[in-house]
């Protein structure tokens, strides 16, 4: 069952030169196609500027793609209502400035999407699905306090509470672990497979870290350069030649003994550092 | 959730009670003091005394217009901070004064006064402010986006070009029509049009009702605007809208009152400061506590040095940005909520 669906999308940026007579576009994405299925945990991955971040915003109507389209439930989400599809994806952003306000009140800002014209007043049940995505995500207890003033990882669990209480269907996550100790990147992936499971809560998420994706993704897609360089199974995409490829880096592929999903271990490319490359130590006495 | 209610009913409640102390306040004082007493007597009776010709045919629109225009001013200055996510934006910054001040300077140099009667000065000064602000604003809109930086830098570039106009038109201009301009740039709310100071109090009331359909997606877009698409905001549209909401509100504060400064930058903080970042209150309350700072303003500055009349500028630049040093000095106590 398909929840999304993008059809040979690209998507670019104008850069503009000699004072404006000559324009050109850069794409950042060349002819994307891809299935997301209900229910699904979707990572992307790639090296940097392979067009992960580009990718998410696509989907969220925050950059109008150059060409092709994409489909939410059948529907083109750029004839969608913004109203309407804020409704059904929500996003969470790496990080984000707002004004000073308290955690329950940005809770709430998720409730926006659903309040109706004329209305003045949060309802009893959104103050109630606001309520429960607090207790979801375990910041309930910091309600009170200033968003300013709680740590990178709780603002982090409160962007996703608030992105939960817009009760979306599709949940994209631009890197939920950046920045993020292990304990508070294992509670947020933890969290994220644990609304998937119980709710059924369709996931897309761009990770960096590989072994992050690995663990919790059923599926991974990579990218490379703009294009879909593979998508498949963790064990499928991990692969010791893939990664040398796309990465341009000397990896170990084990196997986790828990999980037997594929982890990675990096491993310094230069043991033997040759004499002429050596850093001048003198530069530091 | 009731909580909230409760707090902001308490605001609200608070905010009225001052308008209507700084009214009477204002009603009662003056180079000829009435008591408070009295005026409830004069309301009945509709004599012909000259207190009641004081505070009906001076005191009075005095007050009025200066709710309407504290209001406006305010209100437009939490609009275009809110969409800005810029604390530093005040109505003035967006250039719509210095085209004002620029239409009513062309008036005064040109003699116009004659031709149009006594509406001349406001209809300049209104043309003036509207044509700043279709400027600024395709010189912003690029492809159907509103570029928000684009908005600000045009609107500071728009203003120092008006300035420089101005010093132009006033080198050239005689003594006369200098005075009179000076005394405009000043601010005041002497207006005796009554009919203006009813279309006034009418539009900025209207304002008010109109930017309530903006609330939530005020508070969505302090968040930022791709938060705000997120959040299902049509934030193009919204952005629109309420540039011209507010930068409307400024021009026609502008054109009656003249510059009168400092309101539409310190009551939208105090306010946030106050009652918090939703603009459900945010709203309101900035236009009430505008409303009653320059009426207390206005009061103080026709009293203060008896028999003359200071500009309200004067009083409004003094009290609100001491008040301001003051409070940023003592944030922390402030900011609780």
């Amino acid at each position: 069952m398909k929840l999304l669906q993008i059809k040979d999308l690209s998507c670019g940026y104008d850069s503009i030169f000699n004072f404006g007579i000559q324009k050109k576009i850069e794409f950042v994405l060349k002819d994307i196609n891809l299935i997301i299925n209900k229910g699904e945990i979707v990572g992307i991955i790639g090296p940097n500027g392979a067009g992960k971040t580009t990718l998410i915003r696509a989907i969220s109507r925050t950059l109008k793609p150059k060409k092709g389209e994409i489909f939410f439930d059948g529907k083109n989400i750029w004839k969608m209502n913004f109203r309407e599809s804020a409704r059904q994806i929500a996003v969470v952003p790496q990080n984000f400035s707002g004004l000073d306000m308290t955690v329950e009140e940005f809770v709430l800002l998720g409730r926006i999407p659903h309040i109706k014209k004329f209305q003045f007043f949060e309802t009893k049940k959104d103050l109630q699905v606001a309520q429960n995505c607090m207790e979801l995500t375990d910041v309930l207890k910091l309600k009170d306090q200033l968003i300013s003033k709680i740590s990178g990882g709780e603002r982090q669990l409160a962007l996703i509470a608030k992105a939960l209480t817009q009760q979306p269907r599709l949940l994209l996550l631009d890197e939920p672990s950046l920045y993020l100790d292990i304990t508070h990147q294992v509670r947020i992936l933890d969290l994220i497979k644990r609304l998937n499971k119980e709710f059924e809560l369709t996931v897309v998420m761009v990770l960096h870290e590989l072994n992050l994706a690995s663990e919790y993704c059923e599926r991974l897609v990579l990218l490379n350069e703009g294009k879909i360089y593979k998508t498949g199974s963790p064990q499928e995409v991990l692969d010791y030649h893939i990664i040398k490829e796309v990465y341009k880096t000397e990896v170990l592929v084990e196997k986790n003994p828990f999980s037997s999903k594929p982890y990675i271990l990096l491993v310094s490319q230069k043991r033997e550092v040759p004499n002429e490359k050596r850093i001048d130590t003198d530069l530091y006495r | 959730m009731k909580n909230k209610l409760i707090y902001w009913l308490i605001w609200l409640s608070v905010l009225i009670l001052l308008i209507l102390c700084v009214s009477i306040f204002s009603l009662c004082v003056g180079s000829a003091d009435i008591s408070f007493r009295k005026i409830f007597s004069l309301n009945l009776a509709k004599s012909h005394s000259t207190a009641y010709t004081i505070i009906f045919n001076i005191r009075l629109p005095r007050i009025i217009l200066g709710f309407a225009i504290g209001g406006a001013l305010s209100l437009a200055g939490v609009i275009l901070q809110g969409m800005f996510r810029n604390p530093l934006v005040e109505p003035y910054t967006l250039g719509i004064s210095g085209g004002a001040a620029l239409g009513v300077c062309l008036n005064a140099i040109l003699g116009l006064n004659s031709t149009f009667g006594i509406l001349s000065i406001p209809i300049f000064g209104f043309s003036g402010a509207v044509l700043v602000i279709i400027f600024v604003y395709f010189l912003s809109l690029k492809k159907g986006v509103l570029r928000i930086q684009g908005l600000l830098l045009t609107g500071v570039m728009i203003s120092f070009i008006a300035s420089s106009l101005i010093m132009f038109l006033m080198a050239i201009s005689g003594i006369e029509d200098l005075h009179g301009i000076i005394f405009w740039i000043m601010g005041s709310l002497e207006e005796p049009n009554w009919m203006l100071i009813k279309l006034i109090l009418i539009l900025s009331i209207c304002g008010l009702v109109i930017s309530y359909f903006f609330c939530f997606d005020l508070n969505a877009l302090s968040l930022g605007e791709e938060e705000a698409l997120h959040l299902g905001v049509n934030v193009e549209r919204t952005k629109k809208s309420l540039f011209l909401l507010a930068s409307l509100l400024t021009g026609f504060s502008v054109s009656v009152a003249g510059i009168i400064g400092f309101i539409g930058l310190v009551v939208p903080h105090f306010m946030r400061m106050f009652v918090g970042q939703d603009h459900r209150i945010l709203l309101i309350s900035s236009f009430l506590a505008g409303a009653s700072f320059l009426i207390f303003s206005d009061t103080i500055a026709r009293t203060i040095i008896l028999p003359l009349e200071l500009p309200v500028g004067v009083i409004t630049g003094i009290v609100g940005g001491s008040l301001f040093i003051y409070v940023l000095a003592k944030k922390e106590f402030i900011f609780w909520r």
